[in-house]
């Protein structure tokens, strides 16, 4: 066993399948023709694709910013003097209008959803979708609190902007993020009635990590130090009248600290980087129960170490973390369990399912446990098991079912409609046949283990096997289809 | 033989539906770990560790803020009459537009909703309680975060659920699956604890893979693939062991609750939904599911314009459902066992708006039904003179309510459930 685990794998154990592993743990999985391309660049080509790229530009502008915006002063006015009069016409009026805008605007939130969805399906830079969302995880902030889709996706953007940069930078534009302020209170800190929330997740969720080493009156002082923090309509602004301008005693540290003061000293504990990579590692690499365990927890060390030494920037710890031995060796495979968005994106990207209804896929995952900008606390989803209950499986095998086949999770189904775009399943395996129809045995063993991930169990195998050959043991669109129909159901294909 | 995807035919479904698994070889997970260590005779009775054997509670959430004033009607108060001058029910026996309230207590001058004749006739006797005023201090108007307060039973709506969290302190870490089931799409963070994981299905045909559906060929290997528990020669602790208990056990209560409902019988339930949820509660509870905890849901009572009518229809149908409920119950001889809960996030402002509607308001009424509840008005009806904002003020804490319920229905300490110390209010006879 090498002394480094973090130590990268030598060039010749790359092969496909680690390619394939890769991309599932890096991404969202792609075709066999897809890794089979980041398995001909090589590790070091592979690893610096995924991980080496400018931020995207995207097209989110499409969406209305001022549909939630504030009152006018001059609105404002009429709407009092109205109250004032007794003038019930308006004021009725403006509640109508006030109503209105909260349908539009949860309208709008469903597109975004949408929006974001598609990203993660189409992107050609997969892991700058997967680290927006680990930091929509990590930073957590729901909508039924915030009201304001158009912020959500001011914060969905400053994620993806942030992607894999420096950790430090994305903590300080968050204390100014208008979604996160409303979601935690931010507005109402003010000098003489501090309000706590903000301050306690940055110590207990967001940066340092819950017991390393503060006290209530750490989060006290630290609220002081953010008091005036805040925003007005879409932008952040410091109200210095709101702003305590004293002196703080801050982990042991003195001044007269604001908030970017406050994240510095955070960020300068070193405990700071091991519980950020703890994380990672948990969302990258093994989400047991006590993961990390003796080695993950020397990989985590060093982790910290790469995170430090890079001033807090995400993509050499992880480029060094997806060359490692560690992250490559045989039991990592297909270990983790997928969370609801990865099961559905994956499966479209690696499994080459049409789109289907994107309205339904998002509902599917919202049954799942997972709803896209509605996390169910500022702690984020749990992850791991806590996805897997004895309910959220028949969704998971359900939702399966619908994109390879069209047949809609629900009752629907039984209504006539258009018949459901075809899934060409047959390009699976395309690359299996020379001439001539390819060997069942042959496709019967690269289905499962391109779908589950690894070498499947001889007893998942003796079963597909046996149901190909009681179907006529011919290799077609169907047969194939049906092939996938069951492992997907396989309790292991919720793995990844 | 072709593998065309068959079209869709409800007799082959409704009879595939009907066809169950054989019996199940291994014994489930969630068996092995129970504290009791014994498998029942007959399936999974009842042993679910801490929880006294046979006590089931059934919840029902009014979604979108039921108009609680015009359930429980104050007729004794001018001020009634005065703020609602569209909507406000009369006085029984008098003659207004919204109709005659039904009389419930003449002494304190509260009528039922004209529709609650199903109510009324639960409380006739002997089998409803009205729990008057009931709600939290510093209310918040969001249907979405005043639910997450009641399902959460703390202020800031945030964490576990109330009863997800009393399985996880009684059941010794071991999750029950099927402790506690909700009749809908979403499982209501009411039942979600730490551990716990309620059972969440909008019609036990959909509890079960479709796949099946696709050709008759697939479900042997199926069942074969998800029946197999854990496979040998992987690791016990691995996340793939995991996922083959759990598909173990979702089978096996996939298994019993459409076993259970698919014996669900019919008389006098009307037509509508609630009246179809408790349809399958009923049947569960007959078939002696483990459950302990039914979940079912009516929305529809976010009544900002003209809800004279919507609103009528709702109290229809919330009173006719829960009487052909409770009279199922008795017939099967489970009544003794069952104890029902209805509340609603809000109740509505006191004065009615511009639209002969009401806007999202405060404390209303919770209803208890069931053999064994204090039959009566139980508390004062909030006063009308006496507003905060055009609001009522509660008289009860709803974790009062909740307390009162831990303690004497399931009894547990309270406390240690909800982690606040309301002291349990009296709902039960002793």
């Amino acid at each position: 066993m090498a002394a480094n685990p973090l130590a990268p794998i030598p060039e010749r154990d790359f092969d496909y399948w680690s390619a394939a592993h890769l991309l599932r743990r890096a991404g969202f999985g792609g075709t066999p023709e897809v890794v089979q391309t980041l398995h001909a660049a090589g590790l070091d080509g592979a690893v610096d694709r995924l991980v080496e790229f400018t931020p995207t530009v995207d097209d989110g502008d499409r969406f209305d910013a001022d549909i939630m915006r504030p009152r006018s002063t001059e609105e404002n006015q009429v709407l009092a003097k109205a109250r004032d009069r007794g003038d019930e016409a308006t004021v009725e009026r403006y509640r109508q209008d006030r109503q209105q805008r909260q349908r539009r605007d949860r309208t709008q939130l469903r597109e975004i959803r949408r929006w974001w969805l598609e990203r993660m399906i189409k992107t050609t830079q997969p892991l700058e979708e997967k680290m927006t969302l680990f930091w929509h995880g990590h930073f957590a902030t729901g909508y039924r609190t915030v009201e304001d889709s158009w912020h959500l996706m001011m914060q969905n953007r400053l994620f993806r902007a942030h992607a894999l940069d420096d950790f430090a930078t994305l903590t300080r534009s968050i204390i100014r993020d208008p979604a996160m302020l409303q979601y935690l209170d931010g507005d109402q800190n003010r000098k003489g009635r501090p309000n706590e929330n903000l301050a306690r997740e940055l110590m207990e969720l967001f940066v340092l990590g819950e017991g390393n080493g503060y006290t209530e009156a750490d989060i006290r002082e630290g609220a002081r130090a953010l008091t005036g923090f805040t925003y007005v309509d879409d932008a952040f602004e410091f109200k210095k009248e709101r702003h305590d301008a004293g002196r703080k005693l801050i982990l042991g540290r003195r001044g007269a600290f604001n908030g970017d003061d406050f994240v510095e000293i955070l960020l300068a504990k070193p405990e700071t980087s091991i519980f950020l990579c703890e994380k990672l590692y948990r969302f990258f690499v093994d989400d047991r129960p006590g993961s990390p365990d003796a080695e993950g927890r020397k990989v985590v060390e060093g982790m910290a170490k790469t995170l430090r030494r890079s001033k807090y920037r995400l993509a050499p710890v992880l480029g060094q973390l997806f060359r490692s031995r560690h992250f490559h060796a045989p039991e990592r495979r297909a270990s983790i369990v997928k969370s609801p968005i990865q099961l559905v994106v994956q499966s479209i990207r690696e499994l080459g399912t049409p789109i289907r209804d994107d309205r339904v896929l998002l509902e599917a995952t919202d049954l799942m446990g997972q709803n896209l900008l509605q996390p169910p606390s500022v702690k984020g989803w749990d992850g791991g098991r806590s996805w897997i209950n004895t309910a959220t499986l028949f969704v998971r095998q359900n939702t399966l079912v619908y994109q390879l086949t069209g047949r809609s999770p629900g009752l629907d189904a039984e209504r006539d409609g258009e018949a459901p775009e075809p899934f060409a399943s047959e390009r699976l395996v395309e690359h299996l046949s020379n001439d001539g129809p390819p060997d069942p045995d042959l496709v019967v063993d690269y289905l499962l283990r391109f779908t589950l991930g690894t070498t499947p169990h001889p007893d998942r195998r003796s079963t597909v096997r046996s149901f190909l050959r009681d179907v006529g043991d011919r290799i077609d669109r169907d047969r194939i289809t049906a092939m996938l129909a069951l492992i997907t159901a396989m309790p292991e294909y919720q793995l990844a | 033989m072709s593998l065309e995807p068959r079209a869709y035919s409800r007799r082959l479904f409704l009879q595939r539906g009907a066809t169950l698994a054989s019996t199940v070889a291994t014994i489930p997970w969630f068996v092995q770990n129970a504290a009791a260590g014994v498998m029942p005779a007959e399936g999974m009775g009842s042993s679910i560790p801490g929880v006294p054997d046979g006590r089931v509670m059934v919840i029902i959430q009014l979604g979108g803020g039921n108009d609680g004033l015009n359930t429980v009607i104050p007729y004794y108060a001018d001020e009634y009459a005065r703020l609602r001058p569209k909507i406000g029910v009369g006085a029984p026996g008098s003659n207004r537009p919204a109709g005659a309230a039904l009389q419930l207590d003449e002494a304190a001058g509260l009528g039922l909703h004209p529709r609650l004749t199903g109510f009324k006739s639960l409380f006739d006797d002997g089998r409803l309680e009205v729990v008057q005023g009931v709600g939290y201090p510093n209310p918040n108007r969001s249907h979405f975060a005043s639910m997450d307060i009641w399902h959460t039973g703390r202020s800031d709506g945030q964490g576990t659920g109330w009863l997800g969290r009393y399985f996880d302190n009684t059941c010794n870490g071991s999750p029950t699956p099927e402790a506690a089931i909700s009749i809908g799409r979403r499982a209501p963070l009411a039942l979600i604890g730490d551990v716990q994981k309620p059972v969440s299905f909008e019609d036990a045909r959909l509890f079960r893979w479709k796949g099946e559906d696709l050709h008759p060929a697939m479900k042997a290997p199926y069942e074969k693939v998800v029946r197999a528990g854990l496979l040998d020669g992987i690791d016990p602790d691995s996340q793939a062991a995991y996922l083959m208990r759990t598909s173990l056990d979702a089978q096996i209560s996939s298994d019993r609750i459409r076993t259970a409902v698919s014996r669900a019988s019919n008389p006098g339930y009307p037509r509508g939904p609630l009246a179809n949820q408790l349809r399958l509660i009923a049947a569960m509870i007959r078939d002696g599911m483990p459950t302990r905890v039914y979940y079912a849901t009516l929305g529809g009572f976010d009544t900002h314009g003209s809800q004279l009518g919507s609103h009528a229809n709702l109290m229809g149908q919330l009173g006719d459902s829960l009487k052909a409920f409770q009279a199922d119950l008795e017939a099967q001889g489970s009544a003794d066992q069952v104890l029902t809960m209805v509340f609603s996030e809000f109740g509505r402002r006191v004065a009615e708006n511009g639209s002969g509607g009401t806007d999202h308001g405060t404390a209303a009424p919770v209803f208890l039904i069931g053999s064994k509840v204090r039959p009566g008005v139980i508390g004062d009806h909030p006063s009308l003179t006496d507003l905060d904002g055009g609001d009522l003020r509660f008289g009860i804490d709803f974790r009062s309510v909740y307390a009162g319920l831990l303690a004497d229905w399931f009894k547990v300490d309270s406390a240690s459930v909800l982690g606040t110390d309301h002291p349990p209010a009296h709902l039960l006879r002793s």
